[in-house]
């Protein structure tokens, strides 16, 4: 689906779905130099289940146009908007994939009205990246795509063993990050880093925090603490599971999203 | 070339991979080999469980000419060693070939191909296709202008194989996939004879590979099969010319392929519309053996190569023979080329041409002893096949010569057997064919 926004192009993908004008709205936000199409099972699901699902391309992401937006609050003013334009009661639940996860927090927090529900997989809060990830990003270098998608992967994940038939989810993760644009990742990271949590107001709204037990990226007890810091959380553990969690563990995390968001 | 000052973390390397990737131990049974899972179906816990994992929903198996367990490790490990984002394994390297292009093209589309290939694929380009309204137009695979100047309005893929038959042209890929790129067209390529152990396509600009998984991949020369590898590198919405993928489809409630799914468009719909619909799947069974097969590849393709060049190097200085066209040897007019293609080596598949025409190819064949005179290539054991007296029989010479096969052109496919005994097998079959045609003369 294409939109404006601002006068920018706006991606989303529907999960397929024709919803009724009445229907909820779910917004799923990707994670750094990703794209929607991370989303493609869970969107697919709560479409056919009746959601107005909006799997949006960030500003300069995937399918979107405009500028790189390069604070966690400024991107979480974008997706405000959007859902403002695309509800039909200007309220949605936000699901949100490490940056992603930043935005859901953000936007909770300071659009308390336009937030129903957030669900945060693979997060921290800071969240902190390395020197030497960051100069990799800024000079575009194949390392940093390497370092990103190798380290979201458990050291099972990184061998194999896809529950998605056929699928090498080490390379989609790969192919994603090259053909994002040029500094999108850089500039995701680096907005990461700067992302200032205890500025943030105590999020109210109900939340589920999803960890990988064996993420690297967002290390299982910086989840828990995201999970503390919430005041209505149901946390959730995945056994094995790396930061790329939508490809290693997708029937786990559809079960949990629907276990949540389906209440 | 500068380095780049940053460094990529390790990752397994292609023999760990070859073992490895797409399969860890079964958790219930604790087996370490990959189960093979003889069903036809597979059971739903519920139906909502069911209605998504027929809607893209959830990852799974539902039944087995879509995807099972035991295919699914075959296939992500075919991903994984040729550095794709996924496969899909078929019944044959001929389905393999047709699903490729049929998930991309249909009537009125339009293929550039090299026009030195595997017999097979030349009948379904020339013949087969065509009754179904998809043409080709074939080119020298040594020049990359002429690919360029074939390619129409219609075009929606060019194709090449890494290493030609017969005359073992090497396909200089970067340059043919530039050339499609420049057109907006994806770059498809047979990996048969390299495998990727010797060459990965898409790491040098193909979009698309394709294997017959018989041959090298197997090793054993035991099944039938083959593999389709989506790179995840063309974007199929940069112009109209894909509609299978950049459009809706009915046969899936609308879904738009490259739309939802990115970078895994393509195999998910070779998967959702030509398995499903085509059914050229590739048996549990069959797909274990051939895991089994690859699970040495590395150890074998080195033998495979070295084994070969010897075996190309001793005919090379044989009186009885006139020619010998490997891109191993300094000879072969890809020589150059083949270093950069193929650096761990040029294959075990080649041709030499005998002095003494059909003759003199008959009786070698026939004095040959541990080469196996059959229409196969890429088993551990050598195998030698004589166009002109078996395949081409009756074909004229004129024809043949046209067709780049001398009468007294031989190919072999050299196994991993003792190199000495190899070249006895040989020795031994030359003296006889110099016997005979001395006694002809």
């Amino acid at each position: 689906m294409k939109i404006e926004l601002n006068g920018e192009p706006v991606f989303y993908s529907t999960g397929s779905g024709k919803p009724a004008d009445n229907a909820p709205t779910l917004v799923f936000v990707h994670g750094a130099g990703f794209d929607h199409s991370i989303w493609v099972m869970p969107a697919r699901y709560f479409a056919r289940h009746g959601w107005r699902v909006v799997a949006v391309d960030l500003p300069g992401h995937g399918r979107s146009g405009g500028a790189l937006l390069t604070s966690i609050d400024q991107m979480a003013d974008w997706v405000a908007q959007l859902i403002v334009a695309v509800s039909s009661d200007q309220q949605a639940s936000v699901v949100g994939h490490s940056m992603g996860s930043l935005i859901a927090m953000s936007l909770a927090a300071r659009y308390p009205d336009n937030v129903a529900k957030i669900a945060l997989l693979g997060t921290s809060a800071p969240m902190p990246v390395s020197d030497v990830l960051l100069n990799a990003a800024m000079d575009n270098d194949q390392a940093a795509v390497d370092m990103t998608n190798v380290w979201s992967h458990s050291a099972k994940g990184r061998l194999g063993s896809s529950e998605n038939p056929g699928l090498s989810n080490l390379h989609v993760g790969e192919r994603l990050l090259q053909q994002a644009g040029r500094d999108v990742l850089y500039t995701d990271l680096a907005a990461c880093n700067g992302f200032q949590a205890e500025a943030l107001v105590p999020v109210q709204q109900p939340a589920l925090v999803i960890i990988g037990d064996d993420d690297k990226m967002t290390p299982p007890r910086a989840g828990m603490a995201v999970a503390e810091s919430l005041t209505d959380v149901r946390q959730r553990r995945l056994p094995g599971c790396g930061h790329s969690m939508l490809s290693e563990k997708p029937n786990e995390v559809l079960d949990e999203l629907a276990g949540f968001l389906l209440l | 070339m500068s380095e780049s000052k940053h460094r990529s973390p390790p990752t397994a390397g292609f023999d760990t991979m070859a073992l490895h990737a797409g399969q860890s131990p079964d958790p219930t049974t604790g087996a370490r080999a990959t189960p093979i899972y003889q069903s036809a179906a597979f059971v739903f816990p519920d139906s909502d469980v069911a209605a998504g994992l027929f809607n893209i929903e959830r990852a799974g198996h539902v039944y087995s000419r879509l995807s099972n367990p035991t295919n699914a490790v075959l296939e992500e490990r075919m991903a994984a060693l040729d550095h794709g984002v996924g496969a899909v394994v078929t019944a044959s390297g001929q389905a393999a070939m047709h699903l490729a292009v049929t998930t991309l093209l249909g009537a009125g589309d339009h293929i550039v191909s090299s026009r030195s290939l595997y017999g097979g694929t030349h009948n379904l380009l020339e013949y087969t296709l065509s009754r179904f309204g998809i043409s080709t137009t074939f080119v020298d695979p040594r020049d990359p202008a002429a690919f360029a100047a074939a390619i129409q309005d219609n075009t929606k893929l060019v194709f090449g194989e890494v290493l030609g038959n017969p005359g073992l042209e090497v396909l200089d890929i970067p340059k043919i996939a530039a050339i499609a790129h420049s057109h907006g067209l994806p770059l498809l390529v047979d990996a048969t004879f390299a495998t990727p152990y010797l060459c990965r396509p898409i790491d040098l600009g193909a979009d698309l590979v394709m294997h017959s998984a018989t041959k090298f991949l197997s090793g054993h020369g035991v099944v039938i099969g083959g593999v389709v590898v989506d790179g995840g590198t063309f974007d199929w919405m940069a112009n109209d010319k894909f509609p299978t993928l950049s459009q809706p489809y009915a046969g899936f409630h609308d879904l738009v392929f490259a739309e939802e799914f990115g970078p895994q468009a393509f195999i998910t719909r070779a998967r959702k519309e030509g398995i499903r619909d085509f059914g050229a799947c590739m048996a549990p069974m069959t797909a274990f053996q051939i895991l089994q097969g690859l699970e040495t590849l590395p150890l074998r393709m080195q033998r495979h190569v070295s084994n070969a060049l010897a075996v190309a190097e001793f005919l090379q200085e044989h009186p009885m023979v006139e020619s010998v066209s490997h891109p191993g040897l300094s000879s072969h007019p890809d020589f150059e080329l083949a270093k950069q293609i193929l650096p761990l080596g040029a294959g075990a598949v080649f041709s030499f041409e005998l002095r003494g025409g059909r003759e003199a190819g008959r009786v070698l064949i026939e004095s040959l002893e541990l080469f196996s005179h059959l229409a196969n290539v890429g088993d551990a054991k050598s195998l030698v096949i004589h166009p002109a007296s078996t395949t081409h029989h009756r074909v004229e010479e004129k024809a043949l010569r046209a067709a780049g096969i001398g009468p007294g052109l031989v190919r072999l496919s050299v196994g991993l057997e003792d190199r000495k005994d190899l070249l006895s097998d040989l020795k031994g079959a030359l003296r006889a064919v110099e016997k005979t045609m001395g006694k002809n003369q």
